[in-house]
């Protein structure tokens, strides 16, 4: 595991953590295997199974045969095998060296792997590593739990910070020097606790923290369509819904890249190798545009790609949630992508399938729901024990088999989330991206955030994402129309309607990933592109009063107020504003033709 | 193959099945692989699903029938299947476990290696970059093959599926470098697997292809094997000797119905249409050893074929599919009762990493271009063919009618092409452009007048 270290807490150890005497395999079914009890076994503690020590987590203990997944491949395991129980549970070893890395779903790092990954071959990295470490307290000053000790450079632009961790607290007996420090050496003793720059965290026990906050700050994702129609606040849940095609691992590539968090974890659970390895090189060639730093420097990767070992893929979803929470602790905003939490999920039912566990719908096990929830639960807004304000966004994909929006997981999901952002087929092959339905998601976040866009200094952001939505549902009731008798058969005013739906859909939602100017998008470009529509709109309702015919407006080239979010950069409100003058100015000259 | 230990158990508990249970085994290991002796001195053989305590769960290859519990003995291996790897493939016809049936010698080689094969590091993956030429005009144009890719073929029962991915597997280059077929056949009748035999002689002869052919009247659970064995040789073709292989796997149907089997017989709970909830795990343990890998020469690209049952695209084995490979070329009924072949549905179909693998510096410096136009141009057009269905051919637009042309043009002048019928790209693209110049120049919009001009559009 190498995250083994000392086992706090477990009555009967060895010096390296485990019973006394192995004890034997007794049966194999992939990753499910069954050993016999010896003391000092508990629930969800690590087990190392067999010479080549595969890591396996206890599930099930019952009348002396513990029951134990397995996290990798388990061929020529037999029963008589040695099976020895570590003593602690299943952690992540969190540390600055997070930052930039690339690891599997048990946070072992993967740079240090070969170009297969072999059973039993857990990578060990470089633990040679070297942090400049800044100290921000002195010797015999009291501190608490979650205080700031001191500040780790060396990663890039993220300041990290060395905490009293939880629990622990006193007087500061010894404080180490501003120097560079081995990621492994005591940088502080507290109340006769020593702190170290890495710690060992389990996985499925959330972090503590002072208090949870309300969510309020919006976050910036840079897409139009979400910061426009369905924004997320700080602290949120989301899930994407999509079936295969839709464009949902670009729009999360997207958010993992462009959004205003200060560490991004991207948990690929179950997902393609060469998806995998794109996001890899793109985010090592890509530059944050925020800190001038590359993106990987704020970004903690967890690759678990679908032909990994199955059961892994189950413990990456909580390996990320500790990741996030323990850069939320510093007072970071961070935000965890999991794509897909339904490979998860199916972890979770192959595994109960082969326990016998009764099952619920589709074969998923019955606690499916309390899981989905208990995960996103890990997201939110908080106090830190130290008195900080940090954040965990959660957002996780959603693959529904055969596109069917009422299976369990997708149908769970929605429960839980606070915002939802449904992929539509339809929008896909029409290549509209980013594929974001206006009509099937929601964000019970919009509410919330409202009062801070007034603060921010813009109070129309409300007022101009109801005139959207208002226009996109009202397009799209009179398309339905439009398909039975005819666009010529509509009254003007409503012909413009169905214009405006299509100025709003291309003028606006739409956005390519592709693209070298559109493919980020800032809230004063947004706003503007939404006004010149809405300008447009407007105008184009004066000019049909005016008695243009409708035919004539429709027909009238609106490419500059459509080519407007290619043709401005990603920041340049200006632009677009000259952009819609020029496109009232050009409208104007109908009415002279009339 | 893998060898076997000197240790026979014979207490043969149940027989159900695919399945056989032995009793008293000692250090059996899950996974192993295991040879079953008749009494009438036939060999069969298997795989070990589950041992516990001292009983050991079988899936038996060739079935169990004809089988007497009391007349049968067992020998495990003492680790998981493994064959041999190298050159020596190259050029044989084998059945679906990898058993010579070209009359020469067992295939020999200089290492072995087992046939779960293991995860390419995902920091080792080297985004794949550089197309596989099929030769076949609309695959090349609209949904380039690349190489490290995984890209399936959907299609229904009754169409021409077969011929392409025979044609495919028969034309294929990579520029030039050294270039490799393993064909792994799956349930195919003894027509079909005649049919695909004669259509790859040539490069069979050429010492470019191994064939693994599990025929209709194979033993079903046989064909668990027969992809992890061609998956296997291809890795180890690719990577150990650095050349581009092609995998074509047909018809993945038919793997997913021999896991359905086995998962049915063992009595676990089914998920959606009673295909065990860890197909896509299975189906992405096998589609995922396609791939290059960083400083190592060579590649493996997989083109799986599948028939969709009643051609529902949201079956398991197409949907599931769809999830995990870089896109999907689908075929048509509709084409192909116009008579032509291959019958690809070009808006339906897409290949997710031809941004990268076609293009100045891959292709051609037009050809995604072309690629973009072709596609916006067959949307218009269908729209127009819709449309001209509802109120009539008459009441269309000139620049409508000019789309039904360019539809027409599409798909005589430039999809369809004979089975035999090699197109070199710069002929692809060449009649690609032909058929665009179809259209006015106002609707190609999407290509850039230089180009336009070069080409002799017609002006205005």
């Amino acid at each position: 595991m190498g995250t083994v270290k000392s086992a706090p807490g477990a009555a009967i150890v060895t010096p390296d953590g485990g019973p006394e005497r192995p004890c034997r395999v007794l049966r194999v079914a992939g990753p499910l295997v069954e050993m016999e009890y010896a003391a000092g076994t508990a629930m969800y503690d690590v087990v190392s199974l067999g010479e080549a020590g595969l890591p396996g987590e206890v599930v099930a203990i019952k009348g002396g045969v513990v029951t134990v997944q397995a996290y990798e491949y388990t061929g020529g395991l037999a029963p008589g095998h040695s099976a020895r129980p570590l003593g602690m549970p299943l952690a992540a070893r969190l540390g600055p060296g997070l930052l930039g890395g690339i690891f599997d779903g048990l946070l072992r790092p993967l740079s240090g792997s070969g170009d297969w990954l072999l059973p039993g071959a857990g990578a060990t990295g470089d633990a040679e590593r070297r942090w400049r470490f800044t100290p921000r307290v002195t010797a015999g000053e009291p501190v608490s739990e979650g205080e700031v000790l001191g500040e780790i450079r060396g990663t890039g632009p993220v300041c990290l910070r060395a905490l009293v961790p939880p629990g622990a607290g006193g007087a500061v007996e010894r404080i180490a020097p501003e120097e560079e420090h081995h990621e492994d050496a005591v940088v502080a003793v507290v109340g006769g606790t020593q702190v170290r720059m890495t710690a060992d965290w389990p996985i499925r026990r959330p972090r503590p923290v002072r208090e949870r906050l309300s969510a309020q700050q919006p976050l910036n994702t840079g897409q139009r369509a979400i910061d426009l129609l369905f924004p997320v606040a700080r602290g949120s849940t989301v899930a994407v819904p999509g079936g295969f095609g839709t464009g949902k691992t670009m729009l999360l590539q997207q958010i993992a890249k462009w959004c205003d968090a200060d560490v991004i974890v991207y948990v690929g659970c179950g997902e393609r190798g060469n998806e995998m390895a794109d996001v890899i090189t793109e985010l090592a060639a890509l530059e944050d545009p925020r800190t001038g730093g590359r993106l990987a420097d704020r970004t903690v990767t967890i690759a678990n790609t679908s032909n990994m070992p199955m059961m892994a893929r189950e413990a990456s979803i909580y390996t990320g949630a500790t990741v996030a929470e323990y850069f939320r602790d510093m007072g970071l905003d961070v935000v965890v992508i999991a794509d897909s939490t339904s490979r998860w999920a199916e972890a979770l039912r192959e595994f109960a399938s082969r326990t016998g566990a009764l099952p619920a719908e589709e074969g998923y096990p019955a606690g499916l729901a309390s899981a989905i929830a208990a995960f996103y639960e890990r997201a939110g807004a908080v106090t830190t024990l130290g008195g900080a304000r940090g954040s965990v966004t959660v957002i996780g994909a959603v693959s529904p088999p055969g596109g069917d929006m009422t299976e369990p997981v997708t149908a769970h999901t929605e429960r839980f989330v606070r915002c939802l952002w449904t992929l539509d087929r339809d929008l896909a092959y029409a290549r509209h991206y980013p594929a974001v339905s206006w009509a099937g998601s929601f964000s019970r976040d919009a509410q919330i955030l409202a009062p801070g866009y007034t603060a921010a200094g813009d109070p129309a952001l409300s007022a101009r994402r109801a005139r959207a939505a208002g226009l996109l549902a009202e397009a799209d009731r009179l398309a339905d129309l439009v398909d039975l008798i005819g666009i010529t058969a509509l009254p003007d005013q409503e012909r413009v309607s169905v214009l405006a739906g299509r100025l709003m859909r291309e003028g606006v939602l739409q956005q390519s990933a592709l693209s070298a100017q559109d493919s980020y998008c800032g809230a004063d470009k947004s706003a503007a592109l939404v006004e010149a529509v809405l300008a447009v709109v407007d105008r184009c309702r004066e000019l049909v009063d005016a008695g243009v015919p409708a035919a004539a407006v429709e027909e009238a080239d609106f490419g500059p107020l459509l080519r407007a979010r290619e043709d401005a950069g990603p920041n340049d409100a200006a632009g677009v504003a000259t952009r819609r003058d020029a496109m009232l100015a050009a409208l104007a000259g109908l009415q002279e033709a009339a | 193959m893998t060898g076997l230990g000197e240790i026979e158990y014979t207490a043969i508990r149940e027989l159900r099945g695919p399945l056989a249970v032995v009793e008293g085994v000692a250090g059996v290991g899950w996974d192993e692989f295991v040879r079953i002796t008749l009494d009438s001195g036939e060999q069969r053989h298997g795989l070990v699903l589950e041992v516990d305590r001292g009983l050991a769960v079988v899936q038996v290859l060739e079935d169990t029938a004809g089988m007497d519990p009391a007349r049968v003995r067992m020998a495990f291996a003492g680790e998981p299947l493994r064959v041999p790897v190298g050159s020596g493939w190259l050029g044989r016809v084998c059945n679906g476990r990898g058993e010579p049936i070209d009359g020469g010698p067992p295939v020999f080689g200089s290492a072995t290696a087992a046939v779960g094969g293991n995860p390419i590091n995902p920091v080792r993956r080297e985004p794949p970059a550089e197309p596989v030429l099929t030769g076949v005009g609309v695959v090349d144009a609209l949904t380039t093959l690349v190489r490290g890719q995984k890209l399936p073929v959907f299609s229904v029962a009754g169409l021409p599926h077969l011929e392409l991915a025979a044609q495919v597997a028969a034309q294929s280059t990579a520029a030039g470098e050294a270039f490799s077929v393993v064909f792994a056949g799956m349930g195919l009748t003894h027509a079909d697997a005649s049919f695909v035999r004669d259509a790859l002689e040539e490069r069979s002869a050429a010492g470019e292809l191994v064939l693994l052919l599990n025929t209709a009247d194979d033993p079903v659970i046989e064909r668990i094997l027969t992809p992890r064995i061609a998956l296997t040789v291809a890795e180890h073709l690719a990577f150990g000797s650095g050349r581009h292989v092609l995998v074509v796997m047909t018809d993945m149907t038919s793997y997913a119905e021999a896991l359905r089997e086995v998962s049915a017989a063992r009595g676990e709970i089914p998920a959606r249409r009673a295909y065990p909830g860890y197909l896509y795990s299975d189906l992405a343990s096998l589609y995922e050893r396609c791939g290059r890998i960083r400083g190592r020469p060579g590649s493996v690209t997989v083109l799986p074929v599948l028939t969709m049952p009643a051609g529902d695209i949201t079956h398991p084995v197409p949907d599931l599919t769809g999830y995990i490979t870089e896109g999907q070329i689908v075929l048509s009924r509709e084409t192909h009762a116009q008579g032509v072949y291959p019958p690809v549905d070009a808006l339906s179909s897409l290949s997710r990493l031809m941004r990268k693998g076609a293009g100045p510096g891959r292709t051609r410096p037009d050809h995604l271009d072309v690629a973009a136009q072709m596609l916006a141009a067959l949307a218009r057009a269908r729209q127009v063919r819709e449309l001209a269905d509802l109120v009539g051919q008459a009441a269309l637009s000139p620049a409508d009618h000019r789309y039904l042309d360019f539809d027409e043009a599409f798909l005589r002048r430039f999809v369809h092409q004979r089975l035999d019928e090699l197109r070199t790209l710069d002929e692809t693209l060449d009649s690609a452009w032909q058929v665009l110049l179809t259209l006015p120049r106002s609707q190609l919009a999407m290509l850039p007048s230089a180009l336009l001009d070069a080409h002799g559009a017609e002006r205005g």
